[in-house]
């Protein structure tokens, strides 16, 4: 039985290296042209990207081994799979043997131990790894979590593991604001919101039981729209995230603007104890009066904070809309020391900022010290749209979705518009 | 067979004269201000929606398809996971069922015009066809 499948993507990569040899001064010109200097990412003095993979679609979550294999979820399947294995055989750099399993779509992937996790947008699936980190039961994966919420809005449901045998699990509201009629201009919220005894929150499981489900998780956090990064921190020893905040407060056009929209609702990142309360659909973090805010459809006018005042507060308020895809907390050796113990954090990009220009579409760095945010975030790698301004996500050639740490030290990168993986990594000045 | 000959000529006349159908100028600045203040936050200026969340409007079989489908769209909303040309949007639409049927068939002819599209127009007639049956 044929449990893996090569692409023939690989075959013509090896060809590609092989027709290297003789290439044609022509053929180098052209190759040089189409492979501009970083992959197109700006970064700070010393740091350089490679493209350790490309085309691969939409790349979602990524981790990698400490054999230094990577593992990316596609929401899209990829020759009908839905996990890409990729693994760099000559030290190049790049990955030169690509095999897919696992016939799911989702973004959600993480790793503890022997044991590769991935979600698909209502469960929660685990494979065995060998010593050299690769999946032994690529066809029958143990369902660890089932019968989550999906529909379709905020569906994901990206996942990270403590080292204490517990899996947390995002599962993000199907709503923008709990509205009676999501979405529509001056609806008034449902209070209390119903969608928060099943959403809107991360669950925490048991790593290592199968076929839970509601009943046998804990709502570890609530109040959370829909984080997709999350991460444990070992040095806080606490669960951190960074929520999707909400859109379109200009749907109360009495009370807000489209120009107040695109520049108030924060991105928030969270560091998150059990029983937390980060305060979702009811309160938002407004960037410009730096305190949370009374929800308009909850009676908030912009100036109200009725209700607010006892809900967690996020440690960075990042600007609005800028889609927060991914958390990792670098632990590596390879970046220089301000790097250490600090927080990667892939912004997808905006859509709700017309008229305004949209914003994102990088990865930011947060420095933190013994567990604690010690100084202002800042802009670590960015161009990755293509074009110097995006006024619609679909000008953007690329969009960062998912981050990992390689056994080096490197920063692998995903984009789910190509599919490419980027591989940054400091060889200092 | 003579008689087809005769045809012929007004059945071309007919086909340059739908071909060079354009809306007036006073029925796409209605439509544009009918989108900007509701469809553009979503579907974006340029018509290009948002990969994975929200339809394009460009090109797309649902804007240049069945009038009456997509006067159902804005009437209704969505809030199905539909394929639309191959691709799935995850965000819902709520209906815009409190627009006029002036302006609603301002803003789909404008649709239907804008954005590289090149289609008739949505009448007046049309919306109020469509939302008496819908009733």
């Amino acid at each position: 039985m044929r449990k893996y499948f090569f692409f023939s993507l690989v075959s013509g990569l090896v060809s590609l290296s092989v027709l290297a040899g003789d290439s044609t001064h022509v053929s180098t010109k052209k190759i040089l042209r189409n492979t501009p200097i970083n992959e197109g990412l700006e970064m700070p003095a010393g740091f350089s990207a490679v493209a350790f993979s490309n085309g691969l679609g939409q790349a979602r979550h990524i981790v990698t081994t400490p054999q230094g294999i990577v593992y990316v979820k596609v929401d899209k399947l990829v020759k009908g799979k839905g996990i890409l294995r990729l693994k760099d055989t000559n030290g190049d750099g790049k990955a030169d043997d690509i095999k897919g399993f696992g016939t799911f779509t989702g973004t959600g992937m993480a790793l503890r131990g022997d044991y590769l996790y991935a979600s698909s947008n209502s469960e929660v699936f685990r494979f065995k790894l060998d010593k050299n980190g690769e999946v032994t039961n690529p066809d029958s994966p143990e369902k660890i979590v089932t019968g989550l919420v999906d529909k379709q809005q905020h569906n994901a449901k990206p996942i990270a593991l403590d080292d204490k045998g517990n899996l947390y699990v995002n599962i993000g509201a199907p709503s923008n604001s709990c509205q009676e009629q999501d979405r529509a201009n001056g609806s008034k919220g449902q209070d209390p919101c119903p969608i928060l005894e099943t959403a809107g929150g991360i669950w925490q499981f048991k790593a290592d039981k199968a076929n839970q489900s509601y009943k046998d998780g804990v709502r570890y956090a609530t109040g959370l729209r829909n984080v997709m990064g999350l991460d444990w921190n070992a040095q806080a020893n606490e669960l951190f995230v960074i929520q999707h905040g909400r859109d379109q407060l200009d749907m109360f056009p009495e009370f807000f603007t489209p120009e107040q929209n695109a520049e108030i609702t924060a991105e928030e990142m969270f560091m998150v104890k059990q029983g937390a309360n980060c305060g979702w659909p009811y309160c938002y973090y407004d960037v410009q009066q730096s305190k949370k805010m009374l929800a308009p459809e909850f009676g908030g006018d912009g100036k109200k904070t009725t209700r607010c005042e006892g809900v967690e507060q996020p440690i960075v308020a990042f600007p609005a809309h800028m889609a927060p895809n991914d958390l990792l907390f670098y632990t590596g050796s390879m970046f220089p020391e301000k790097y250490k113990n600090g927080a990667f954090i892939a912004f997808h990009g905006s859509w709700n900022r017309s008229p305004e220009k949209q914003e994102g579409y990088y990865v930011a760095f947060v420095p933190f010290k013994d567990g604690k945010v010690s100084g202002k975030w800042e802009i670590f790698a960015n161009g990755f749209a293509g074009v110097p301004t995006v006024m619609s996500p679909r000008e953007a050639v690329h969009r960062p979705c998912g981050l990992a740490q390689g056994p080096d030290g490197a920063l692998y990168v995903s984009d789910d518009v190509k599919g490419e993986i980027y591989k940054i990594v400091y060889k200092g000045k | 067979m003579k008689k087809i000959m005769f045809l012929a000529p007004a059945v071309m006349l007919a086909l340059v004269v739908i071909a060079a159908w354009q809306p007036d100028k006073e029925t796409m600045a209605r439509g544009k201000k009918v989108y900007d203040t509701n469809c553009l936050t979503c579907h974006q200026a340029d018509g290009g929606g948002v990969p994975n969340l929200n339809p394009p409007l460009e090109k797309t079989s649902w804007v240049l398809g069945s009038k009456t489908r997509l006067i159902n769209v804005v009437l209704k909303g969505m809030n199905q996971h539909l394929e639309i040309d191959g691709e799935r949007y995850s965000n819902v639409m709520a209906p815009f069922n409190h627009l006029t049927d002036q302006q609603i068939s301002d803003v789909l002819t404008y649709i239907r015009n804008s954005f590289k599209n090149k289609a008739s127009a949505v009448t007046v007639g049309d919306v109020k066809y469509v939302r008496a049956k819908s009733k």
